[in-house]
């Protein structure tokens, strides 16, 4: 069986094709709109918090398929205090983001005690919190505001989480941009190579030289046309900082580290998992308290995009996040999934929204549309597994 | 001995200990407003959608902690065709047909990836909520249709005049309640009538038990059941018979619950739902198609959102494309509330019961206490969390922290 | 003469690469109870379940002819309306529900579709003092003891009208009491014309109750003995059940030299976690030296997992009391973490259960419970597991394509290896190998042992858990036999047979 036949490729990318597929089909429709450079920034700074809640919610799914729903309203209420503490109180920036992430710390070890010690069903357990978090966000707003909106933010706050790296005017190429887009090319180039190069050295079975060369130069394509694209429209979006080293750095952690490997096992099999030493309820409990914290750092990016705390902020988030992870191909049944396939599945879904109103296609049927690819994605996960297991 | 007995009465009674509580603490906070006439009459009206939704939701939490997202979008896209099709001047009969077809089909649709496919019930039914809802705008194109034939608003609860009429008006004296309103007399007769005929029931299945030698539960355990629930309804209807009578909202709520809590106690499909959340592979060893109930459970689901469909369209005297938000949160909660286990398996209708009217008083009382809606969802939150609580402490403590 | 009531004829049925009944043939007359017996995967109770249509018509050869007629049972509705109705080893009853709503589920009382509860409890108090219950009907399942439960299973096949009963294994879970009250029972149902075939391993209670026994092993049955004509006893019963031909051969092991007690365990006894007054474990001692392979042979809920896996980091059980000494020094370990860090290794009988992440490679496998080693820092070396991972698959001699291939998709054999891999690079002192040779075929089974040669030969002590027993006398250096939670005897390799074993279960069974 050869791992690298066109067709085995094919297979293990499908998603990918899908996601270049879909895309193509949306610069014909669009007359190339979704081509521009403003539209490549819409995409990033409007689908970040996906990729953050992503992160979040595949932890938690890993271990079992367990779900949060509390995330979009704790966005909300998470939005909300930062409003009162930042604005309303004049507390300085970084006392201000200490106090969040307390609040965030303080609810993830609350839920992750209820789920992981107390045995209450994950989704009954967050959907208490879906529940009170949202009425308790927009009291919040409204007993200080007559718009129950907090604008005004300092800008030292905002600029944490949106603006651009060294900005620059539309239209002008941005310097450092492209810099860093040549650096990451470089980066990404010089890994996959030392990584085939390790491999035929200590004699593990390597990627077909050919194979390598072209994934470079694939990967090296897109990262250059979107570093030039965000170039020419002012540099690197802030959250385009954060989602990146959000996404690296819980790729490591699922990856590489023995932590991943326990969530991982949890999923695929709990009783194995506690035989080997593993203590599950520290699993469990960490997935929840990792998503409270993450939806601290969604939440200040929400808030930073709209320069403003609302109390409609974080409707359908956990919707999202869901959604991203099953059409990245995570298992709803928990034990596999990896952080690159969430990314793969967040950019789909964003760029079939982000084509879809640029066709001029009505929220709704987005909406119906976001459903469909949901459950084709796990029918056609479902269905696949059935075939392989038939083997 | 004596002691474990309450015990056991108290955890078997304990949600309708905390419902009645729960009313009488909203009566003092309001001193009193919270058992008007007219706002008992509201909480039955505004709450329909509650007991309708929670009961299909309680059939899918019987088969294993099972859920149905998708019933709110459900409830808007079915409501929405049929106040499209009235506003086109279909009659209302077609109209109705309609939305429970749709609301059968939808049921079916989703029954059969979650049954014969396994696709996980959260994700099918979440797919559907997003897709549902994006149709129901679709359909209404965004705008707000309004419902004007008052025959479909006063069968269905909506309107001003929802109300059974005052059939016995002009017989006998006008009775006038201590705030000066005419009784609807014809409500309190229908009130007393009931009660009337539970006690009846009640002897006479005595009777019967005692004839064919079953198991009779001791006499002065049934007097008191008996004379509890006659009160709270003659009660009930007295309250209602000083507003404007009896809402038709209640008699839907009425005819729903009792169909399905025939169901769940007396049938073979009520039977097959237990078990197979109770133990899955017990159940096809008994020879039971599991995979045909899950998709009878959700197939009903789908019916009864589309009749909350119609519930909700004649309520709110029309459709928009927000409607039927958050409620299958509500349906949820009301169902844990009211002891439906999280894993599958127990749960009654008379939990149900409970459980909606718990999360009305707590609607219904804020209102007239005048705070705000957002306390409302907070409550709600933590009421759903206390329940589920109880529930987990409650198991544990049975089984002796054998589980370390 | 009495009717045959039941022929089984020619019937054979295989599963992917093997066939678990080769050519059987089974009769029973009506009125009697006919036992069948047989050592653990002999195809007893595969050969139950092809007659309750739970192997579906189809998917076996042979024929079932059922008061005089050829049957064809489609699922298990088809064998009960004939009144075959078969009670299963673990029980299929739901804990929340009442005594009689389980007795009548999928069976209700009434009309097509209403249930009338009156007549469902009434009914189901009959039937339960038919079967010498006196709790009420209304009592949840949850709430009695287990041996109450298997007489709720025997009146819940009454009520489907049953003409022939099949209990499997119907006394492993009960204690002496429940058990001979449940074998009087069948005494009594008999008397009333009843016909019953009963699945055992305890000989006591087969020679108590059976009027005819018929011996089962390795797929086909043996001989039918009647004991009223036939001269029985329990050697004789043994012999038959044990006495095959050598076909598992094994490894000769090179002369390795038997070291200091490694692991020992003094009066160690365990509690059920779910019924507290069971003890699963009764004050067992015992030892392992170095270099040894000690056999623990007993039958199936001897308590033979129940002892390996409460000392293995206490994973099991409950009220654990005794002590346990490792290389000379007392300690408590309280979770499979510090079991594993103290140098001992579990390997499960249940490789699916809770051995492996089928859903996982066979390199995540095998580094599981020893990721300490590939990780600094947390950080995992990919290349270190890799290494490792490969390193064991051409050790074990596992089949395979690569390290990077899912679990799930290898056979038996080869996933009983990625298991052993998992737990040698644990690198144990002392490995406890719970039935090392389940369900695999007779080239895997001869490289398992060779693996455990290996083992001992490297100095290590293997605990090799088994019910077959060729393989602990042909593995072992010393043998302890466990029945009924205690240890029951300690044999030297020399003195090891078939006939010495047995015999040791036999007498404390008789004084049981």
């Amino acid at each position: 069986m050869n791992n690298f036949s066109i067709k085995n490729v094919l297979k293990k990318n499908t998603m990918i094709i899908v996601m270049f597929v879909v895309y193509i089909f949306f610069v014909i429709m669009t007359n190339g709109v979704i081509f521009t450079e403003s539209q490549f920034t819409a995409l990033i700074s409007q689908n970040a918090y996906v990729f953050v809640l992503g992160a979040g919610m595949l932890m938690c799914m890993l271990t079992g398929g367990n779900i949060d729903l509390s995330v979009g309203s704790f966005v909300c209420l998470v939005g909300a205090i930062a409003g009162v503490v930042s604005v309303i109180h004049m507390v300085n920036t970084p006392l201000t983001l200490l106090i969040l992430v307390g609040i965030g710390v303080l609810y993830g070890v609350i839920l992750g005690y209820l789920i992981a010690f107390l045995n209450i069903p994950p989704w009954i357990a967050t959907l208490a919190g879906y529940l009170a978090f949202r009425g308790a966000g927009t009291e919040i707003l409204t007993s200080v505001s007559t718009t129950s909106a907090i604008s005004n933010f300092p800008a030292d706050f905002l600029a944490i989480f949106s603006g651009r790296v060294f900005e620059s005017p539309a239209g002008i190429l941005n310097i450092p941009c492209l810099i860093f887009g040549v650096l990451c090319i470089a980066l990404v180039a010089v890994m996959n190579f030392t990584s085939r190069a390790g491999k035929v050295k200590k004699g593990y079975e390597a990627e077909p030289m050919g194979y390598v060369i072209g994934k470079t130069i694939l990967e090296a394509a897109i990262i250059g046309l979107l570093t030039y694209k965000l170039a020419m429209d002012g540099g690197i979006p802030t959250v385009l900082v954060w989602v990146v080293a959000i996404m690296v750095f819980y790729s490591f952690i699922c990856e590489k580290t023995v932590i991943g490997r326990h969530f991982m096992t949890v999923g695929g099999n709990a009783e194995t998992a506690r035989l080997s030493g593993i203590n599950n309820k520290i699993v469990m409990f960490v997935a929840y308290l990792n998503m409270s914290i993450l939806t601290v750092i969604a939440s200040l990016m929400v808030t930073a995009r709209f320069k403003a705390a609302n109390s409609f902020a974080g409707q359908n988030f956990e919707m999202d996040a869901i959604s991203a992870c099953i059409v990245g191909g995570v298992s709803a049944y928990g034990g596999s999934g990896t952080v690159f396939g969430m990314a793969i599945g967040a950019t789909l879904i964003g760029i079939i929204n982000l084509g879809m109103s640029l066709m001029g296609l009505d929220q709704n049927w987005q909406k119906v549309v976001k459903g469909g690819v949901l459950l084709a994605a796990v029918v056609f996960d479902i269905w696949t597994k059935k075939n392989s297991g038939k083997k | 001995m004596t002691g474990s007995k309450i015990l056991s009465f108290l955890k078997k009674y304990m949600m309708l200990i905390a419902l009645v509580a729960v009313v009488i603490f909203f009566n003092i906070a309001t001193s009193g407003r919270a058992l008007y006439a007219q706002n008992i009459t509201n909480l039955i009206a505004q709450n329909a959608y509650v007991f309708v939704l929670a009961t299909g939701m309680l059939l899918c939490i019987l088969t294993g902690g099972n859920i149905d997202l998708a019933v709110g979008s459900v409830v808007c896209f079915a409501g929405g065709v049929g106040a499209i099709m009235m506003d086109k001047s279909i009659p209302w009969p077609v109209a109705v047909i309609v939305m429970l077809v749709m609301g059968l089909l939808i049921g079916m649709w989703q029954g059969f990836w979650i049954a014969f496919v396994k696709v996980p019930p959260f994700i099918a039914t979440l797919a559907g909520m997003l897709a549902f809802r994006g149709l129901a705008n679709v359909v209404m194109g965004g705008f707000a249709y309004s419902v004007t034939d008052t025959t479909y608003l006063n069968i269905f609860g909506g309107g001003a005049d929802c109300y059974i009429p005052d059939l016995f008006a002009g017989i006998g004296p006008a009775l006038t309640a201590s705030d000066g309103t005419v009784m609807n007399k014809f409500c309190l007769v229908t009130g007393i009538v009931a009660a009337i005929a539970i006690v009846i029931y009640t002897f006479l299945h005595r009777a019967y038990l005692r004839k064919n030698g079953y198991k009779l539960e001791s006499l002065v355990g049934t007097v008191i059941k008996t004379v509890i629930i006659c009160a709270a309804i003659i009660w009930l209807f007295y309250k209602l018979s000083s507003y404007k009578g009896i809402p038709t909202a209640l008699i839907w709520i009425g005819f729903i619950l009792g169909l399905f809590a025939y169901i769940t106690t007396k049938t073979t499909l009520g039977r097959n739902l237990y078990a197979v959340g109770g133990n899955e592979k017990a159940t096809r060893l008994s020879g039971i198609n599991t995979k045909m109930v899950m998709f009878k459970a959700y197939t009903l689901m789908g019916l009864l959102a589309g009749f909350a469909g119609v519930l909700n369209i004649a309520r709110f005297v029309g459709a928009q494309p927000t409607y039927g938000m958050g409620y299958e949160m509500d349906a949820i909660a009301a169902c844990f509330i009211g002891g439906a286990s999280a894993y599958g398996g127990t749960g009654s209708i008379g939990g149900v019961i409970i459980g909606a009217l718990m999360m009305g008083v707590i609607n219904q009382g804020m209102d007239i206490m005048g705070t705000s809606s957002n306390y409302k969802l907070v409550v709600k939150g933590l009421v759903l969390l206390l329940a589920v609580f109880f529930d987990v402490i409650m198991k544990m403590r049975k089984k002796g922290g054998a589980k370390a | 003469m009495a009717n045959v009531l039941l022929e089984m004829k020619n019937i054979t049925k295989t599963f992917p690469g093997v066939k678990a009944l080769d050519n059987v043939n089974l009769q029973v007359e009506e009125g009697e109870i006919h036992a069948l017996v047989g050592e653990n995967g002999a195809g007893k109770s595969t050969l139950m379940n092809v007659l309750s249509g739970i192997y579906p018509f189809g998917t076996y050869e042979g024929d079932i002819i059922y008061n005089g007629k050829v049957c064809e049972f489609h699922n298990i509705k088809d064998s009960e309306k004939k009144g075959i109705v078969i009670i299963h080893q673990e029980l299929a009853l739901i804990p929340y529900m009442t005594i009689g709503e389980n007795m009548f589920l999928g069976n209700e009382r009434g009309k097509k579709w209403n249930i009338d509860w009156n007549k469902t409890y009434s009914e189901a108090d009959k039937y339960l003092k038919m079967v010498g219950l006196t709790d009420s009907s209304k009592t949840l399942i949850k709430d009695i003891g287990t041996g109450k439960q298997q007489l709720v299973e025997i009146a819940k096949a009454l009520a489907k009208n049953a003409k022939l009963l099949i209990l499997d294994e119907p006394t492993s879970s009960l204690n002496e009491t429940d058990s001979r009250a449940l074998l009087d029972l069948m005494k009594e149902f008999k008397k009333q014309g009843m016909t019953m075939i009963i699945i055992s391993h305890k000989l006591n209670e087969v020679s108590y109750v059976a009027d005819k026994i018929t011996i089962v092993r390795d797929g086909s049955t043996i001989e039918t003995l009647d004991c009223k004509t036939d001269e029985i006893s329990e050697d004789r019963i043994i012999k038959g059940m044990v006495n095959r031909d050598m076909t598992d051969r094994f490894p000769k092991r090179h002369d390795v030299e038997i070291g200091d007690t490694l692991m020992e365990v003094k009066n160690w006894t365990v509690y059920h976690p779910e019924f507290a007054e069971r003890k699963v474990v009764d004050d067992v001692s015992m030892y392992v030296r170095k270099g040894e392979v000690v056999g623990i042979y007993g039958l199936m809920g001897a308590g033979r997992t129940e002892l390996a896996m409460s000392i293995f980091g206490r994973s099991y059980g409950v009220g654990i009391s005794g002590k346990l000494i490792l290389n000379g020094k007392e300690v408590v370990l309280r979770s499979p973490k510090q079991a594993i860090e103290h140098k001992l290794a579990y390997v499960t009988e249940d490789r699916k259960g809770n051995g492996l992440v089928l859903t996982n490679s066979i390199k995540h496998n095998t580094s599981l419970a020893n990721l300490k080693a590939l990780s600094t820092n947390l950080v995992i070396d990919k290349d270190k597991e890799y290494a490792v991972a490969a390193e064991y698959v051409s050790k074990l001699k596992t089949k395979t394509p690569s390290v990077e291939q899912l679990v799930g998709n290898l056979s038996g054999g080869n996933q009983q290896k990625v298991l052993l891999a998992k737990w040698m690079f644990a690198n144990p002192d002392v490995l406890i190998l719970d039935e090392p040779t389940r369900g695999i075929d007779v080239g895997a089974k001869y490289e398992i042992y060779c693996i455990i040669n290996d083992l001992v030969a490297a100095g290590k002590s293997v605990v090799m858990i088994s019910s077959e027993l060729p393989e602990v006398i042909g593995m072992s250096d010393r043998i302890y036999i466990m029945n009924e939670a205690k240890i029951v005897g300690e044999l030297p390799a020399s003195e090891a047979t078939q006939e010495n074993i047995m015999a040791c279960i036999v007498k404390t069974g008789k004084e049981g």
